[in-house]
């Protein structure tokens, strides 16, 4: 069920990446898309009825179903990796409002 | 089960409205704002798919680190906009 919800917030993702022209807008059209596809490596892992794939007393042993744990990790990357790319896309929109004086892609075009 | 499906149908309705909200809203703030709700509405759809490790990573980084980052930025922008 939820993974049509990723698929739909890609979507959206892609959407404001080429239809926004104002760099702040950019960077949070690319965070939606990311979170999308976090959304969607997850749900590829799960399994119906499943247990979360951690030892604990009450499943001591690996007979039960236990959620596959390779996305999950991979997830965990990303996450990370998500957040040092949306800093240095601030970074960047911070240097060109100190050049330019605005955020827009437009006005930047005219001004020079 | 059939709980969990009306959750998840709902979930995913309020998460969608919010990714459409937050791209389509004129207003700087207001966008960061809606990001923010959205990513700890995502939390709640990874605890549902029994991954508590990343639902707890994404609560923490996705929700604060990012939303402090992008209000740090437009604070400091408008700083320079009114010194100037």
């Amino acid at each position: 069920m939820l993974q049509y919800v990723a698929i739909i917030l890609i979507m959206l993702g892609l959407y404001g990446l080429l239809t926004q022209r104002n760099v702040i807008k950019i960077i949070i059209s690319l965070n939606v898309l990311e979170i999308g596809l976090n959304i969607f490596i997850i749900s590829v892992g799960y399994v119906t009825d499943g247990v979360a794939p951690i030892f604990t007393s009450t499943y001591p042993t690996n007979a039960v179903a236990f959620v596959d744990p390779l996305p999950q990790a991979l997830v965990l990357t990303a996450i990370v990796i998500g957040v040092g790319t949306t800093a240095l896309g601030l970074a960047l929109a911070k240097n060109i409002y100190n050049q330019y004086g605005t955020f827009d892609l437009d006005e930047i075009k005219g001004e020079e | 089960m059939m709980l969990v499906s009306v959750l998840e149908l709902i979930l995913g309705i309020f998460i969608v409205v919010l990714a459409f909200l937050a791209i389509n809203v004129k207003s700087l703030i207001k966008t960061v704002m809606f990001l923010s709700a959205m990513s700890m509405l995502s939390v709640l759809a990874f605890v549902m798919m029994h991954a508590p490790d990343v639902a707890v990573t994404e609560a923490v980084i996705g929700s604060g680190l990012v939303t402090s980052l992008f209000v740090f930025t437009l604070l400091s922008v408008r700083k320079v906009e009114r010194k100037q």
